[in-house]
């Protein structure tokens, strides 16, 4: 008898065996040899000769933490992800409850339609995008000089570059979660909402007391995804500012200044210390984030 | 040249060529020899290739243009990947990094074979700027350098007959521009996120950057100090204002404009005045060699040895062959019709005597400025302190921090920076003995 269980412990085991290793080349691997780096200083120097390199332990992540740069990185992402994050849902939300309504036509075309730009190439996008923004020929400011309103320098000013590219990227991205949406809506049994118009509810109640409790696992997954995603920052600022994270650094997102460590400075301990912390946000946010969520279930 | 690598390296470079990948072209064709030229340089050197071709029966090269914003990377990662060019344009900025990684071959036996190719026919700052311990590593392609572009019309307007030659010359015509200026526009663009004119107008007070043979800053200096002085009080007398080049949205139409009617920038500049300001607005600006600290005004005041160099890499098998374009692209009729193509500066002096450059009054203030320049200090980790003094001046003029503690905490910064470099010296020095 017990021979047999352990015959299917290991059977088990070799069932999940590929996934596993797959998790351990793939996953543990890396974070761990990223981990290790960033205790080094491995730079420049370590490319040019033997062991012109040493263990500093948390030396890089005593400077990274003095230094104003990367903090204002880290606030940076974290405006990207906290008005980012909410507005590209609450797009996806309104565009799948639009487009779910028994009213609505032609369907399928304005699913394609708004799903087209999440499978566009971003460095496409962005060279329409840095058309519409452009401050002087840009249709965005023709359009606002049309309601009176002053031109702005969109990617060129400090103070609007972020919110810029927050617009963009909620356009880019919102279609993924509008599909989940549909999906989630579509699984909502009409019965439901049947019974609640029966019972004398209004469209609004309906839609906070049945639409959003039976959607909540969708919601939490697009939440998750979402909220992941936008953390990891880097394109949009990179093919939007050519690569610096300007104007004064008002776009620079912590991968933005991971990869300008890594490739730019080659200072690859530096850079693997800030790929570190990232992930320390990244797992505490999803942490927060699931938590929260299940916390509100109960 | 199989040199072992610690693992944590090799990780380094599998990373850093999985991120190269995209850029990765297809092989060059066998034979070909490989030139990488970067942005608008590698565009319009392909047309200088097959008059090279011609004269060189059974070789071919294959040019690879790379954009300037991913040069430096792209170059470091191929390095890593082994997959270097033989021959490639580099920025002479770039050049102690390289050295430092071994990466680039000392040309000095291909130099005392070419007779047509004399270090005395270049500008000897920017020769200056490929000469490191070990030997001379690129010989200059083109060269740039900054000087001053003034509106000539506002300073006779202010009652000054030509553009200032020392700082005292400098100074009384800011003011006079000031004076006249209308409300709002100011005498000079000093834009505070470039790390040039603070250290140009160290260059001309004597001031070494670095001391102790690049171990330590040496921005307290009594030179630098000067300097950095002079710097900060044209931004607090008025002159110029605390702006950064992000926040200057039309710098033609302004200067068009008299928003500010003095400026320090470079070559690149002139073919965009000639683009962006009318025909009939080409005359209300001038250029002139820098001022010098002065009292008396010998000669102009240093600027910055710019430009890109034409370097062989170690890897390379067919040194020779790239040796003989280097050769062919360094003489004078080359290096004029790049000049036709391209609008970057000569680098042999002997091309600056055509007449294209001699007629040209905009050329001319860089023809007497290029005698008068001095190259960064040459240690790879320039880069990354030059950033720093950027950003310590600009807090100096934005955020209310004293010159005195920015100059000192700038001194902090390149002595964190440079801690690698003195372990790497001292190691090396303690294994001498």
């Amino acid at each position: 008898m017990r021979a047999e269980a352990r015959r299917e412990a290991l059977s088990g085991w070799l069932f999940v065996a590929p996934a596993l290793a797959v998790l351990a080349v793939f996953f543990v691997g890396p974070v761990a040899a990223g981990f290790l780096l960033g205790l080094t200083d491995v730079d420049l120097y370590a490319l040019g000769g033997v062991g012109a390199w040493r263990f500093v332990g948390l030396r890089n992540y005593g400077r990274l933490l003095a230094d104003p740069i990367f903090w204002q990185a880290l606030r940076n992402t974290f405006f990207f992800v906290l008005v980012g994050g909410p507005l590209t849902m609450a797009a996806a939300l309104g565009a799948a409850l639009l487009l779910d309504a028994k009213a609505t036509r032609l369907k399928g075309l304005f699913r394609t339609v708004l799903f087209a730009p999440v499978v566009t190439t971003l460095v496409a996008v962005a060279t329409v995008w840095r058309f519409l923004y452009n401050p002087r020929a840009g249709p965005l400011n023709l359009f606002l000089s049309f309601v009176g309103l002053g031109p702005v320098n969109w990617l060129g000013d400090a103070q609007w570059a972020m919110p810029s590219l927050v617009l963009m990227a909620v356009w880019k991205n919102f279609g993924y979660g509008m599909v989940l949406f549909i999906a989630g809506l579509q699984a909502i049994p009409e019965s439901l909402h049947e019974a609640a118009r029966i019972d004398g509810a209004g469209a609004w109640t309906r839609f906070r007391r049945i639409t959003l409790p039976m959607l909540r696992p969708t919601l939490l997954f697009v939440g998750v995804i979402t909220t992941i995603g936008y953390f990891q920052l880097f394109a949009e600022p990179y093919v939007m500012t050519g690569g610096t994270g300007g104007p004064n650094n008002a776009t620079l997102s912590v991968a933005l200044l991971m990869y300008k460590q890594g490739f730019r400075f080659w200072d690859m301990g530096a850079g693997a210390a800030i790929a570190f912390l990232l992930f320390l946000v990244i797992l505490g946010a999803s942490t927060l984030q699931v938590r929260l969520q299940k916390g509100s279930d109960a | 040249m199989a040199r072992p690598r610690h693992a944590l390296t090799a990780a380094a470079a599998a990373f850093a060529a999985l991120a190269a990948a995209p850029g990765c072209g297809r092989e060059p064709a066998a034979g070909a020899l490989r030139f990488w030229a970067f942005g608008r340089e590698g565009e319009v050197v392909k047309e200088l290739m097959p008059e090279f071709e011609r004269r060189n029966p059974g070789l071919r090269v294959e040019v690879q243009q790379v954009p300037w914003t991913a040069a430096h990377e792209k170059l470091l990662t191929a390095f890593v990947g082994r997959q270097t060019p033989d021959i490639v344009q580099i920025g002479n900025t770039w050049i102690p990094e390289f050295v430092a990684l071994d990466a680039l071959e000392p040309l000095d036996p291909f130099l005392s074979r070419s007779p047509a190719l004399a270090p005395g026919d270049y500008f000897p700052g920017i020769w200056d700027t490929n000469v490191l311990p070990g030997g001379v590593f690129g010989v200059p392609w083109y060269v740039d350098t900054r000087v001053l572009f003034y509106r000539g019309d506002l300073l006779r307007e202010a009652g000054i007959a030509g553009p200032p030659r020392t700082w005292e010359e400098w100074r009384a015509a800011l003011a006079a521009l000031r004076a006249r200026g209308a409300p709002g526009s100011f005498a000079m663009l000093l834009p505070t996120d470039e790390w040039a004119q603070p250290v140009i107008l160290g260059f001309q007070t004597g001031a070494e950057l670095l001391r102790d043979g690049g171990r330590h800053g040496a921005f307290r200096a009594p030179e630098f100090r000067r300097a950095a002085a002079f710097y900060v009080s044209l931004f607090r007398e008025g002159f110029a204002p605390p702006l950064s080049n992000a926040q200057v949205s039309n710098v033609y139409q302004q200067f068009d404009g008299g928003d500010f009617k003095m400026w320090i920038t470079g070559p690149w500049d002139v073919g965009n005045f000639r683009r962006y300001l009318p025909p009939a607005r080409q005359e209300v600006w001038s250029t002139a060699p820098l001022p010098a600290p002065g009292p008396d005004a010998l000669a102009p005041g240093l600027s910055l040895a710019g430009g890109s160099s034409l370097a062989v890499f170690r890897a390379s098998r067919r040194k020779d062959d790239a040796w003989r374009l280097v050769e062919y692209l360094s003489a004078p009729e080359q290096q004029l019709r790049f000049y036709a193509l391209s609008g970057d500066l000569p680098a042999r002096t002997a091309a600056w005597d055509a007449e294209v450059l001699r007629d040209d009054s905009k050329a001319r203030a860089f023809a007497l400025q290029l005698r008068h320049v001095r190259p960064t200090p040459k240690v790879p980790e320039w880069e990354s302190i030059a950033q720093r003094v950027a950003e310590r001046f600009q807090e100096v003029l934005h955020g209310g921090v004293t010159l005195e503690a920015g100059l000192e905490a700038l001194d902090g910064d390149a002595d964190q920076i440079l801690e690698k470099r003195r372990w790497l010296l001292d190691r090396r020095n303690a294994g001498a003995r």
